[in-house]
């Protein structure tokens, strides 16, 4: 591979990393907000929120991308700059995804704890903010880890649309030098390293997060699989 | 905002045979996934670090990476080594692939979650290890594991839209092609959303009926 072909992989790899981190704030802003809709005391946003996860969560984000990119445009008027596209699609459904793992985890904070609040007359968004979320973030990360790693895999369906992400300069310097075995292999390969990046530095964040509440992610590790098996339908009866 | 429903009648034959290789791939798909699964779980429970440590890396860098790039690779590579497959097989083979990797936690959270009790009641009654898997661990495994490998299923019916890539034509190909020949992109497009998030639901209501039985 020349250097030319080589500074295009390299451009790629800036413009996932690029719709990577928009997508992942977009879908961090979505799962916070419905997720907590979701746990909130009126029916009709309750209802508003389940309907928003079930039919964000029900599609494929690969056809997610193409109603923004084609349908949008006809139907509304909008035309949308492709990253800031592929930010909305990716961001809107990663983020109903991730406002399951917001849910779950607030409802998994000890009844006891709102209580606490309620009989100190914090109001709701007091309790919220200073009682609730600082417990139940901790709780979150895996979840969000593993989501973050589906949306990193996720950026590459961009291409379809023509982006210039890692995956389609891939394709560009396959046309190039008509080989491919070589060019995709380096493309798994960088998927792979930023994968294992952002698995490291959200392991770090769960440790400090954990320190700021007093617990020890380290014992704190089995009873999550526990919890996590449960949750799943996976763990049994213990003998 | 205009709807021409003529468009959403004229694309029915099409999202139909869309449904139907659509459905295809997501049945062999998910047998595939089940059963390499299995062959990984069972792989990683080997003796030696020989083994396990190599299917270790192998599938950690599988769940890692982009499904669409592994399609790319199967579906350009796999040719230039002299091995060609049908646009669909190598689809199938992939999404099978892909998913296995995350099967094989499934099944090692259930083959974990049967009690220590079975096994030594297993080794009490002098039975052979094969006998062991196959009578006592596994069948206990599976049950608990339904529900898990359902909601894969489900992802990877979301999914298989990536194989349009690689020229199969299921629901999300057909709807491109339609578009593309009349023009009218608002319609198929979403006739297909909509029936993603119908049938995805529709198997999410399945699935939990089927847990409420499997699981007590």
């Amino acid at each position: 591979m020349t250097s030319g072909l080589w500074e295009l992989v390299l451009k790629g790899v800036w413009t996932t990393v690029q719709l990577l981190v928009f997508s992942a704030l977009l879908a961090t802003a979505v799962s916070f907000v419905v997720g907590m809709a979701r746990t909130h005391r009126l029916w009709i946003v309750r209802f508003v929120a389940g309907v928003y996860t079930e039919v964000f969560r029900g599609t494929s984000a690969l056809v997610m991308i193409f109603w923004v990119f084609f349908v949008l445009p006809i139907a509304f008027g909008w035309q949308l700059v492709p990253m800031w596209a592929g930010t909305l699609a990716l961001g809107l459904t990663y983020g109903a995804y991730g406002s399951e793992v917001v849910r779950g985890a607030l409802n998994a904070v000890d009844p006891a704890q709102r209580e606490g609040g309620i009989a100190l007359s914090f109001t709701p968004a007091q309790r919220m903010r200073l009682i609730v979320l600082p417990q139940a973030v901790p709780e979150m990360i895996p979840s969000f880890c593993n989501l973050l790693i589906e949306l990193l895999k996720g950026t590459a369906l961009v291409s379809v649309m023509g982006m210039g992400d890692l995956t389609f300069s891939a394709n560009l310097v396959r046309l190039a030098l008509q080989q491919s075995a070589e060019i995709y292999t380096y493309v798994l390969v960088f998927y792979f390293v930023i994968a294992f990046v952002l698995t490291r530095l959200m392991r770090g964040l769960e440790k400090r997060l954990k320190a700021g509440i007093g617990k020890d992610a380290g014992t704190e590790r089995a009873a999550r699989e526990l919890k996590r098996a449960r949750t799943t339908g996976v763990g049994g009866g213990v003998a | 905002m205009t709807w021409d429903w003529h468009a959403v009648s004229d694309f029915m034959p099409h999202f139909r045979d869309g449904l139907l290789v659509t459905l295809q791939a997501l049945v062999l798909g998910s047998l595939l996934s089940f059963t390499l699964g299995l062959v990984w779980t069972l792989l990683m429970r080997a003796p030696t670090r020989w083994v396990r440590w190599p299917v270790g890396v192998v599938t950690e860098f599988v769940r890692d990476t982009p499904l669409l790039v592994q399609l790319f690779f199967l579906f350009y590579v796999l040719p230039e080594w002299g091995l060609t497959f049908s646009a669909l097989t190598t689809g199938v083979f992939a999404i099978g692939l892909h998913y296995s990797t995350y099967t094989m936690q499934v099944y090692r959270a259930g083959i974990e979650a049967v009690p220590v009790g079975q096994w030594e009641a297993a080794t009490a009654l002098n039975l052979p290890r094969r006998r062991t898997w196959t009578v006592v661990i596994l069948p206990q495994a599976i049950r608990r594991v339904v529900p898990a490998l359902g909601n894969y299923v489900i992802s990877m019916l979301k999914d298989t839209p990536m194989l349009m890539v690689i020229t199969v034509l299921e629901m999300l190909g057909q709807a491109r092609l339609f578009s593309q020949q009349r023009f009218q992109f608002t319609e198929p497009l979403t006739v297909i959303g909509v029936a993603f998030v119908l049938i995805s639901y529709l198997a999410s209501l399945l699935l939990r009926a089927l847990e409420r039985r499997l699981v007590r």
